[in-house]
């Protein structure tokens, strides 16, 4: 798969390729041009050169964290609705994300989550009800732009820990794009460094050496890689 | 059987209410997704458009709707082209343009016509009128609900409606075009100064009570439609202006939602 941008500006001669199962994590500064990939990938904006997918993969995406206005009248229902009709598979997807909670009861969820308003829900639980979403459909492929923005630390690790679930179970292709190298190195096999061209690509361990994150980020980068037992 | 629907298909006030009713339900509905997409101000100010479409149409003798209607598709393209190629919030140029075709329209329409194409003149409505009325706005609802998934989910982030395969641009010049359908239709009700708001305070008054999308469409709708029952009714009766009194109604159906706002 690869990607050429006839203005050069934004992206130069990426070129990569993904297999099934893979977790691939796109890092880079600012700007570097990582949703703009994303958006290419989906076919969104016009670009040069070729991507291409396996025939019929289903591709989700959850852009950038994005405001929903509080006075939106759109319960969670709706929005699932908009993307799947039939209320079981709806409850089975929300209560695979974490939505449902044994504690609080399916009353909870029916009464302040399925007919809250979207703009009314918590940073963690609208990044719940977006993967939900995504994977309503069963995707092949899930692309998700910075999937933790604004969710405090125990948040970012159940999303990450869902999403590594989710992985597991229907074998999806998850391409992510993270700021956070220590996510990288723990949930992603696969990293591709990204300043409007490609740096790195390949196994984190083996490809996010300093000269990398110099070329990156500039300046003195440099990450502490602790092991998780 | 046909006789008697006639002789009351031919009581001029009934058709007045009728029509104006059921303009009222469409603008209703119509404006609930004018005012999720934040196009409030462009909703008011694009029916000033349709002025200087009268005007050529009445120095024309063409029928002052299809006039109005061929400013307003003017009017929506660009506002249209101008959402699509900038996120530069429209309001200020489309503030501008729209005042200016207002003033324009102002000096083209022949006096005698001026105060009816501003302010509306539901009397003059024929049972034709009524039964286009009312084709046009069933019309509507038909293709909202095809297009109404793509407008919701176009607010709430593009990038997220165009990767579910959604067309968004496509969508959006077909609700732009059934506004300016809506707006058209309701010129009869309100005329140009005022149709605006009967497309926006329904929703207005709608969103204030709902929490979820089904209700506040239906209640706008409804509360469109009781705002030109109650205006046209009452206007008739008192011998007023319907569309000062129509706009006025929704304004009190705004009111009275107001301190139930969560």
């Amino acid at each position: 798969m690869s990607v050429g941008f006839e203005n050069n500006q934004v992206l130069e001669n990426i070129s990569f390729e993904t297999q099934k199962g893979d977790v691939l994590a796109i890092v880079g500064p600012n700007g570097a041009g990582k949703s703009v990939l994303f958006r290419a990938l989906l076919g969104l904006i016009p670009h040069g050169g070729k991507v291409h997918w396996n025939k019929d993969t289903k591709i989700s995406y959850i852009p950038q964290k994005f405001s929903i206005d509080k006075d939106l009248p759109l319960s969670v229902n709706e929005f699932l609705k908009f993307k799947e009709k039939n209320h079981e598979k709806i409850m089975t997807i929300v209560k695979a994300v974490g939505l449902y909670d044994e504690q609080h009861g399916p009353h909870h969820l029916e009464h302040h989550i399925l007919k809250q308003r979207v703009g009314w829900l918590s940073g963690g639980q609208l990044q719940r009800v977006l993967i939900a979403w995504s994977l309503l459909e069963k995707p092949d492929v899930l692309l998700f732009d910075e999937p933790t923005t604004g969710i405090d630390i125990g948040g970012e690790e159940s999303i990450y820990n869902l999403l590594h679930k989710m992985k597991e179970q229907h074998g999806l292709t998850i391409l992510l794009i993270s700021h956070d190298l220590n996510i990288v190195y723990k949930y992603a096999n696969n990293v591709l460094c990204l300043n409007k061209e490609m740096i790195c690509h390949g196994a984190p361990s083996a490809v996010l050496d300093s000269s990398a994150l110099q070329k990156l980020y500039g300046g003195d980068v440099s990450v502490y890689k602790h092991s998780h037992g | 059987m046909s006789a008697s629907i006639n002789t009351r298909m031919d009581n001029p006030f009934l058709v007045q209410l009728i029509s104006g009713t059921v303009i009222g339900l469409g603008a209703g509905y119509l404006g609930a997704f004018m005012v999720l997409r934040r196009m409030s101000l462009v909703g008011d100010a694009l029916s000033h458009v349709a002025l200087p479409g009268i005007a050529v149409a009445l120095l024309f003798g063409i029928n002052p709707f299809l006039g109005a209607f061929a400013a307003l598709l003017l009017g929506i393209t660009g506002v249209w082209l101008l959402e699509k190629n900038t996120t530069l919030p429209s309001e200020t140029l489309v503030g501008i343009f729209f005042t200016v075709s207002l003033a324009l329209g102002i000096l083209l329409t022949p006096q005698p016509e001026l105060l009816e194409a501003l302010f509306g003149d539901i009397a003059n409505v024929t049972s034709s009128d009524m039964l286009i009325s009312g084709a046009l706005v069933v019309a509507m609802f038909i293709i909202m609900v095809f297009i109404s998934r793509g407008i919701v989910l176009g607010t709430i982030s593009k990038d997220l409606a165009q990767s579910t395969g959604i067309k968004l641009g496509r969508n959006n010049y077909l609700f732009l075009l059934l506004v300016a359908v809506i707006v058209a239709l309701g010129l009869k009700v309100a005329g140009t100064l005022l149709m605006g708001s009967l497309v926006i305070i329904p929703a207005a008054a709608a969103k204030n009570i709902s929490q979820n999308l089904s209700s506040y469409t239906k209640l706008s709708a409804l509360f469109g439609a009781i705002a030109s029952f109650i205006g046209i009714y009452f206007a008739g009766w008192l011998g007023l202006p319907a569309g000062a009194i129509v706009v006025l109604s929704a304004g009190a159906v705004f009111l009275v939602t107001l301190p139930f706002k969560r």
